[in-house]
């Protein structure tokens, strides 16, 4: 079954992109959607068996991939509880984005392609959760790069596609770097590439050192570090997270999908499939912990400031994952796991809802030129709410809440219980759940509140001078047809009408919204619950900290309440500045310009970089080239040599400007003679 | 293994072949080289099918002895297979790669490359000293024919190039063969094979042989002729230079230099980490900054040699067969990568990237393999570069955890490269009128390609019907190299695990990382 699962979307996306001319783009959308439908299908009687405690761990060998000497590794599948919990996110959030994908695709030419991306993507993200080593792992994380690229850059035409798509596996390709090194210095240290030998050995060497690269470390920190790279490249931790935001370029589904709900939450998993390791190293936890608060807070107030409502969103998912690091740091692998689930829903929801208002407001992402949607496009509004309500994490103790109220507050208590750095985390924690609250509700209010402000946006008024704006790729022949509509245009809407998407695309926004805001409710006990934890992740060879989730539930009541408290405020905060008094934000821009520029402007990590790495690249490559290879070889070599010849002979200069057959006989015939003399004087 | 001379047949089917196209008109002077290049491959591939993996080192053994020592003998091992196999892969493509743009002189041509092949086969199949040399030589001056007459506009001075590095190393290799000869008394190479010379004779020979096979590899700062020749020779000869010619380096390193002299291998491994660290930053950056596409592939190429040399060098199972691996992969990729830039040179006669553009709109099928072979040379796992890399590179990473790191840089710096020229020529928006106009591949060009892909892919995935023949030759390198093997250096070995302290409440390591020991 676990192989119907995982080649299914391969084999859709073979037949849909290679086939499509053969069998037609409606053909081959139906063949990747129904695919996706399918494995998801079967992924949850798989994940529901876990949680009821009637799985069984169980590994499926497909074909042997390499052996050299001791190393050896297979193509397998592994399925266990953790693995059960990507396998429903996966297949679930990419089913949904197929579906949804009929309608915000609909006008474009190439859907085939983009579907057959979609399904390949998909593949190779089963591949990363079901490997049973390290490089089948590898395999995956590589392979879900490569789609990320391809769909980043899917509209090839746009230059700033282009880059994005690069610069996305270019800084991951750094992180790769780090988890290369990681699987040689497992090798080296275990002598075996396969995760249950390694984590089953992983103990007995803490406390052991070896040496990399000239300095003598404790062994399980330096690998545990290597590895750590390659997760904070792909889930876009702090240093190596400036490809998520240009990653938007891509169309929506492609972010919901992979830079939200699963790709990014790669590195998540990995901390988790290899707890076990990380577990035998204080300072890999706490670099992890520290890594995932800061990444937290880094993101969370650049969130504050953006206006492009796909990087509010990007912004906020880089947040999120630092939530779900920090919670691994702290040893509460559990809670990670239960976040990344909930926030796949939730996130992947918003990440939709924000394609429905795209294509609402024909592509403006601005949100200074939105306003007063609710109305316009309601469903499309209350799923958005409801995402929200799950992100910022609304919910009474003790009776009912949203997904992310559950998740997000298991991870600060059980930071908070793990005590020493964990309460550090912990206020940090508390002071980004504050700012989740303040940039979400700002998205909503600005979105779907206060008055229109559509006029001012190239986009509404490109399709509104076209008349026909459901179908304004079709209509910009230049046909005389329409009427003048600035006349009865209103003031703010230009005359525009957003209209709600269509059914293919609400359904998948209406699905999410049941997960956003049952999820955490239904799923809490396997997660993060001590007894009911235990059985859940037993088999998985997760380290689930029984203790420490015990300790979390027991925390003191006010660190239970304060994430709500914070939320409030942040809800109050947004309320006042962008529907109460909006100009607010205009003055405390003007009275702090210098802190919003530096939070508008991402903290300067692009132009840091770019002055750092990528300029110098190019200019030391020229260097190189020019001045090493031309002026400095080529000119004391060859050249120096010929202009030495030269100078010295007719004969030479004759040679030179012959043809070229003359130099080839004659070493030829030097050959000759020298094998011919060496073999009559010494054999 | 019956004692039917099938080595012999090889050689003598693309030699008579070669002599037939000198007197052929053009048409026919094509189809006999097609016909001879695809029996060729259909012996090998026989030959392969015969091959038996874990029965005797050398198979297929023929000895015909000649004038004084000089014999004609032949034999092959498994490495030795797979190479004779790359070329006999390699060559009917490149036939058909050029079968239109080829256009004067057909016949001399096809002669050129059928002899080419002949020679190839001979290398890989020598088993005595001087044969092997001469085959060895001879194989360059069929490559300054092709590069000569057939070549671009500056093709004296790449020529003229070529001939100079080459020259120099290999007067100092002869004579170190000579030197040999005279020492052991043989020109017998499995007996050479296991013959130990005298410890500092070694370093003189292993600095001889260096000379020679450092420029044929090439290793920096000795590579600057590739890049002239790739851009010199026409579309097949960069096919068959990069596939082919490129491997005899790393062949003559690991059949002669490090188990014939494995005490001065061991002592001057320092020389090849050290170049071989250079070439992969050094070329990977000149190559990002590269505007014609054949400069471009060929400095990449210069990077992945780098990488061969050092996992050869690292002395051990994985790091040979990674190099080993990577030479296949190689062979194969950057063959298709230079057809691929060859396709549209035959369209538009210009090889500057920012002539083109937007190609994926009107070659969707062309930007798929172009695709998949840009995404082979960055070595993404599923294909044959990554089985390579990471192999050798984690055989690198036992021997010195340095040059594993430098030599990993790679993937980052390559994958800018390659994805930075793709996007130049493939993606962006469709707007040169005369790229417009470029029609997408033709059948004869989905022949090429659609093979390369196929294999590039296999080997990715099932790498083990390569590795398999390879494994005992490599494992007889491994041991012959053993006892010269530095010991294990500081920073290698995983220090003993102390008993754990403490077995407390959640796991205490007792970690003093940074500490310098």
């Amino acid at each position: 079954m676990i192989q119907a699962i995982v080649f299914l979307p391969l084999l859709a996306a073979l037949v849909a992109g290679l086939g499509q001319r053969a069998i037609g783009p409606f053909a081959a959308k139906l063949i990747t959607t129904g695919a996706l439908f399918t494995s998801a299908a079967l992924s949850w009687p798989i994940f529901l068996s876990f949680v009821m405690g009637g799985g069984e761990a169980e590994v499926v060998t497909v074909l042997h991939w390499v052996s050299s000497g001791a190393l050896q590794f297979n193509w397998e599948l592994r399925v266990d509880a953790l693995t059960a919990v990507m396998l429903v996110v996966i297949t679930t959030v990419s089913a949904l984005v197929h579906l949804y994908s009929w309608g915000y695709m609909e006008e474009d030419p190439d859907q085939p392609r983009f579907f057959a991306y979609l399904s390949l993507f998909t593949f190779a993200m089963l591949m990363l959760v079901t490997a049973n080593n390290l490089v089948q792992m590898f395999f995956g994380w590589e392979g879900v790069g490569l789609a990320s690229y391809l769909l980043i850059g899917f509209w090839y035409k746009k230059p700033s596609a282009n880059a994005a798509a690069i610069k996305a596996f270019v800084v991951n390709r750094v992180g790769d770097l780090g988890f290369m090194l990681g699987i040689f210095g497992t090798f080296l240290v275990f002598g075996t590439v396969s995760i249950p030998e390694i984590l089953a050995a992983a103990p007995g060497m803490a406390g052991s050192t070896i040496s990399f690269m000239g300095m003598r470390l404790d062994t399980m920190t330096i690998l545990c570090l290597l590895l750590f790279i390659g997760a904070m490249g792909k889930s876009a931790q702090l240093g190596l997270h400036t490809w998520l935001p240009d990653a938007m370029e891509g169309p929506t589904p492609v972010s919901a999908l992979i830079h939200a709900a699963t790709m990014v939450t790669a590195g998540v998993f990995m901390v988790c499939r290899l707890s076990p390791m990380f577990e035998t190293s204080d300072v890999a936890q706490g670099v992890v912990m520290f890594v995932g608060a800061v990444t937290c807070f880094f993101a969370a107030t650049v969130a504050t400031t953006q206006w492009d409502i796909k990087r509010v969103i990007a912004y906020s998912t880089c947040s999120q994952l630092g939530y779900m690091f920090f919670a691994a740091g702290a040893g509460a692998y559990g809670a990670a796991m239960f976040h990344l689930f909930t926030h796949a829903f939730f996130k992947a929801l918003l990440f939709l809802g924000a394609g429905s208002v795209i294509h609402a407001m024909h592509h403006e992402q601005d949100m200074r030129y939105y306003g007063a949607l609710r109305k316009e496009i309601p469903i499309t509004y209350w799923a958005m709410m409801l995402g929200t309500l799950a992100i910022t994490g609304v919910g009474i103790y003790g009776v009912f809440g949203f997904a992310g109220f559950y998740s997000k507050d298991g991870i600060l208590e059980a930071a908070f219980a793990s005590g020493g750095g964990g309460v550090i985390a912990f206020w940090v924690g508390i002071f980004v759940a504050f700012l989740t609250s303040f940039y979400s509700w700002r998205l909503v209010f600005l979105t779907f509140h206060g008055k229109p402000r559509w006029a001012a946006s190239e986009h509404i008024q490109h399709a509104v001078h076209d008349g026909h704006h459901d179908h304004p790729s079709d209509e910009h022949a230049g046909h005389d047809t329409h009427h003048d509509h600035a006349a009865d245009a209103h003031e703010g809407t230009a005359g525009y009408h957003p209209h709600e998407s269509p059914i293919t695309m609400l359904i998948p926004l209406i699905l999410l919204s049941v997960g956003a805001v049952f999820a955490g409710f239904a799923f809490k006990y396997p997660f993060i619950y001590p007894e009911e934890g235990l059985a859940f992740w037993s088999g998985s060879m997760l380290a689930f900290d029984e203790h420490l989730m015990h300790a979390a539930h027991e925390v003191p009541l006010w660190v239970k309440w304060t994430p709500f408290t914070v939320m409030a405020i942040g809800l109050f905060l947004a309320w006042n500045s962008y529907i109460r008094n909006t100009t607010l934000p205009a003055r405390f821009v003007a009275q702090f310009g210098l802190l919003h520029q530096f939070l508008f402007n991402k903290w300067y990590f692009d132009e840091l970089y770019n002055i750092v790495f990528v300029k110098p690249a190019f200019a030391i490559g020229r260097f190189f080239w020019k001045r090493g290879d031309e002026q400095t070889i080529d000119r004391f070599g060859p050249d120096g040599m010929a202009a030495l010849v030269q100078g010295g002979s007719r004969l030479a200069v004759r040679l030179q400007s012959g043809y070229v057959y003359g130099y080839a006989f004659v070493m030829l015939l030097g050959l000759v003679g020298l094998a011919s003399w060496a073999m009559v004087k010494f054999l | 293994m019956s004692g039917f001379p099938i080595l012999s047949l090889m050689l003598a089917i693309p030699a008579a072949a070669a002599i037939a196209c000198l007197f052929a008109g053009d048409r026919l002077a094509r189809l006999i080289a097609l016909g001879a290049t695809v029996v060729a491959f259909v012996l090998g591939c026989v030959m392969w099918a015969q091959f038996d993996i874990g029965g005797p080192q050398w198979q297929f053994t023929e000895r015909a002895d000649l004038f004084g020592r000089f014999s004609w003998a032949l034999g092959i091992d498994g490495m030795a297979l797979m190479l004779i196999m790359l070329s006999v892969f390699l060559m009917p493509l490149c036939i058909l790669a050029s079968w239109d743009a080829i256009k004067s002189r057909v016949g001399l041509y096809m002669a050129m490359f059928l002899v080419m092949e002949t020679i190839m086969i001979g290398v890989f199949c020598a088993q005595d000293l001087l044969l092997f040399y001469i085959f060895f030589e001879a194989g360059l001056i069929p490559m300054y024919f092709i590069i000569g007459i057939w070549g671009g506009a500056n093709r004296k001075y790449a020529a003229y190039k070529f001939f100079l590095y080459t020259l120099l190393g290999s007067v100092l290799m002869l004579i170190a063969m000579i030197a040999m000869i005279a020492e052991a008394g043989t020109t017998d190479i499995p007996t050479l094979l296991n013959y130990d010379f005298p410890v500092e004779m070694q370093t003189w020979l292993w600095l001889a042989f260096f000379a020679s096979l450092a420029v044929k590899m090439p290793m920096w700062p000795v590579h600057t002729w590739l890049p002239d020749a790739h851009v010199q020779a026409p579309t097949a000869g960069s096919m068959i230079l990069a596939g082919v010619l490129l491997k005899l380096g790393a062949y003559g390193f690991i059949r002669f230099m490090m188990p014939m002299f494995p005490d001065a291998s061991a002592q001057l491994m320092w020389i090849v980490f050290g170049l071989s660290m250079v070439a992969v930053v050094y070329t990977s950056l000149v190559a990002l900054v590269q505007s014609d596409m054949k400069k471009l592939i060929a400095y990449s190429s210069v990077a992945h040699m780098a990488i061969v040399t050092a996992g050869l060098f690292a002395f051990n199972q994985q790091g040979m067969e990674g190099a080993l691996i990577i030479m296949l992969s190689h062979g194969v990729v950057s063959a298709a990568l230079f057809f691929c830039v060859g396709v549209i040179y035959d369209r538009l006669h210009t090889r500057e990237i920012d002539r083109y553009g937007g190609l994926a709109v009107n070659m969707p099928a062309y930007a798929i393999f172009f695709m998949l072979f840009t995404m082979a040379s960055i070595g993404l796992p599923g294909t044959s570069g990554f089985v390579g890399e990471f192999l050798s590179l984690a055989g690198i990473y036992e021997a010195s955890s340095w040059v594993a790191f430098v030599c990993t840089t790679g993937i980052i710096l390559g994958a800018a490269y390659m994805l930075y020229l793709y996007r130049r020529v493939v993606f962006g928006e469709l707007t040169k009128d005369d790229v417009k106009a470029m029609p997408d591949l033709n059948p004869r060009e989905w022949a090429v390609l659609a093979p390369l892909a196929a294999v590039a892919l296999w080997m990715g995935v099932y790498p083990e019907s390569f590795l398999a023949p390879m494994r005992g030759d490599v494992t007889t390198v491994v041991a012959r190299l053993a006892p010269a093997k530095p010991a294990g250096d500081a920073h290698l070995a995983a220090g003993k695990p102390q008993p754990a302290k403490a077995q407390g409440e959640t796991a205490h390591g007792s970690s003093h990382a940074g500490g310098v020991q």
